[in-house]
């Protein structure tokens, strides 16, 4: 299936040439793509997460990016794209980081095996310098045979002269041996870089040709590094050195006994920005201010000069759940600045080198519950808007990883519009209580994740990531991903929020909201022992979560009634937005099974606490 | 011994990967059998991270597992 979405990405350009981005993960690429094409594209410092490719046009050519990766193969889906678009190259400008050549030059040499006119940028001269490592530029470009130009993309240096330098790209000085190999092949695969791939026993590839894949990649895979190492003890002088500030503060942030402080104080931080400063602040003035105070009210009188506001279209449009009122407001007062606020977060700790370590950290109480820590950047988000960590959760190697992460997601993850209620409620009923309420959601949590962990079949990719060096992330560069990141999320996002008020107004006046909580209010008397009302919250939580959990204020209940009512409201299923956005990612099946059983495992949950407790 | 039996600091050269795609795979990072690590911290029942040539690599246990090596 990747194959017929690649394929369609290389096909649909036009132009003169075709140049290719490529490099090993978080070495700049996305910088020049940048400046060159004036299109901005995520720039990241977590191995994987561009997994779209981007193009642009520079003049009469045609610029691509691709996925960060360390070689040209198809062990993960972000491989198979990095391939294809490589494949389809006519030039390729390899960024590689001058800091660690030994790992980055093995991707070089492979392109220079395929025989595609390439030239190499040295990204991070400036940090290498710094590092005390010499380059012997002109010993690198005899060696490889390819143009090396020297930059330092962040500060800007080197980006046009690398642009004038394409001029001059040539293919490099190949391995003998795998070269004559594939020559060799080119009476059956008539292209030179996919007859290399053919030889490296790639099957998706040597499929296209109709050939059986050879066999030899390890073998060539052994040349090639021993090429590559060589290549840099005859080019590269590296001192001896450690002990330097930020790989201390790196090393601290993986081990557990500074580490888990270190993450408390970071979720801490996230928690004061975005729940307490962009939830309760921001939001107040957009939505409550800006939105609901000046807004709303402007709309119903604009609509209502043609409409009232009774009657069925008027409802539709501007009555309580209406498109044009709690549509609008939802979107620009509150998801906008929560989303933006979470972004923030998250370039920053992405920029700083922080996720990865983070990543490693939780790996082994990810495990249990058949996930990598790679898992742990969905599962944050998810406190952010659960649809957000399940578009995110497209990052992870597996679809049983993507599975278990989404199900983990909308069962027992509370998005941030609901913490805040839960939060307040919890403040009142004492330390004992709260207790209860947390221990009995993080029970489910690991209940649920061992359970599908043994019930899906298969298994998921251990965690093997490369750890960027700690650096001070760069204001513009959050400040531009931020902004990049909200617009694509708020753009895919936004017409399902439509849909799903939609489909909450026509169920209120048809009167199926009515019927609905009428039909759930034994239930919620009987089972859960709360009052009839509590019904009305809970379905209103489907509209939008935090609705339920404030509905659930405005009932008088004991204490252990609001511990009961926020385990069954936390559990519940997720937002209509969000269920959509659960449906276009996991599929109709997967979905209705999350969706369905929410409801039972809300109830069953709730209710047996209930029998416990009151 | 096994990788994730290093102790932090220790050096070690790595003689066996069990595994073939994780082989090919630690060979694109730099890692083959022949080559010297440095375990740069191992976390308890978790990840060990290696370093070398400048730069941290994490290995989860399963694949730590995987890699015979000798002080």
């Amino acid at each position: 299936m990747e194959q017929k979405c690649c394929g369609r990405a290389v096909q649909l350009v036009e132009g003169k040439r075709r140049i290719v981005l490529a490099g090993n993960p978080n070495v700049g690429k996305s910088i020049f793509f940048g400046s060159w094409s004036g299109v901005y594209v995520d720039v990241s410092n977590f191995p994987g997460t561009t997994v779209e490719i981007t193009r642009g046009k520079v003049g009469e050519d045609v610029l691509m990016d691709t996925p960060g990766v360390y070689g040209v193969s198809s062990f993960n889906d972000e491989e198979r794209v990095a391939r294809d678009v490589i494949l389809s190259a006519d030039v390729v400008v390899n960024v590689v980081d001058a800091t660690h050549l030994e790992r980055d030059l093995f991707l070089t040499q492979q392109i220079i095996d395929m025989g595609i006119p390439m030239i190499l940028a040295l990204n991070f001269c400036d940090e290498a310098a710094s590092l005390g490592i010499e380059i012997d530029v002109p010993a690198l470009e005899t060696e490889l045979g390819v143009p090396v130009i020297r930059t330092a993309a962040v500060r800007g240096e080197g980006i046009k002269e690398t642009y004038a330098a394409l001029a001059m790209a040539r293919p490099g000085k190949a391995l003998p041996e795998v070269e004559k190999e594939t020559l060799l092949l080119l009476d059956r695969v008539d292209s030179r870089p996919e007859a290399l791939l053919v030889l490296e026993g790639d099957e998706a590839v040597a499929l296209r040709h109709g050939v059986e894949p050879m066999a030899e990649r390890e073998r060539i895979y052994l040349l090639r590094r021993q090429r590559t190492n060589d290549i840099v003890v005859r080019a590269v002088a590296r001192p001896e050195k450690s002990g330097r500030l930020r790989t201390v503060i790196g090393r601290l942030c993986l081990d557990p006994l500074t580490g888990i402080p270190i993450l408390v104080a970071v979720l801490w931080g996230c928690y004061v920005l975005v729940g307490v400063w962009v939830a309760g602040d921001v939001v107040g003035v957009t939505e409550g201010t800006l939105m609901q105070g000046h807004y709303e009210p402007w709309v119903r009188g604009l609509v209502g000069r043609w409409v009232t506001e009774g009657s069925v279209i008027g409802q539709l449009l501007i009555g309580e759940f209406g498109v044009l009122t709690m549509t609008v407001t939802y979107l620009l007062g509150l998801l906008l600045p929560l989303v933006i606020g979470f972004y923030i977060a998250l370039s920053l700790l992405e920029d700083s080198g922080y996720l990865p370590r983070l990543a490693t950290l939780v790996d082994r109480a990810m495990n249990a519950i058949g996930l990598n820590g790679r898992a742990v950047i969905p599962v944050i988000l998810g406190f952010g808007c659960v649809q957000l960590g399940t578009i995110t959760t497209r990052i992870l190697g597996s679809k049983r990883e993507r599975t278990i992460a989404t199900a983990i997601l909308n069962f027992v993850v509370p998005c941030s519009a609901q913490i805040g209620v839960i939060v307040g409620m919890l403040a009142v009923v004492g330390v004992k209580l709260t207790l209860t309420y947390v221990l009995t959601i993080f029970a489910c949590l690991a209940i649920l994740g061992t359970v599908l962990n043994r019930a899906i079949p298969g298994k998921s990719t251990p965690l093997l990531i490369d750890l960027p060096p700690m650096r001070l992330p760069r204001p513009g560069n959050v400040l531009r991903k931020t902004l990049m990141r909200s617009y694509f999320f708020m753009k895919e996002a936004y017409v399902w929020f439509i849909v799903g008020s939609l489909g909450v107004s026509l169920l209120q006046v048809t009167g199926g909201l009515r019927a609905w909580q009428d039909l759930l209010a034994p239930l919620t008397e009987g089972w859960l022992s709360l009052p009839k009302e509590a019904a009305t919250a809970f379905v209103m939580g489907m509209v939008r979560r935090d609705f339920g959990a404030a509905g659930l204020t405005e009932l008088a209940l004991s204490p252990w009634q609001v511990v009961v009512s926020l385990v069954v409201i936390t559990l519940f299923v997720p937002c209509i937005a969000s269920l959509m956005i659960l449906f276009k990612e996991r599929g109709v099946r997967e979905a209705t099974a999350i969706w369905v059983g929410a409801w039972v495992l809300a109830f069953f949950v709730g209710g047996t606490l209930a029998q416990i407790v009151l | 011994m096994c990788l994730n039996e290093l102790k932090r600091g220790q050096s070690a050269r790595v003689e066996t990967i069990a595994d073939e795609q994780l082989r090919v795979q630690l060979l694109r990072f730099g890692i083959a059998a022949g080559c010297r690590v440095i375990c740069h911290t191992r976390l308890w029942a978790g990840p060990v991270v290696l370093r070398f040539g400048g730069q941290e690599i994490a290995l989860g246990r399963e694949v730590a597992q995987q890699i015979q090596v000798t002080p």
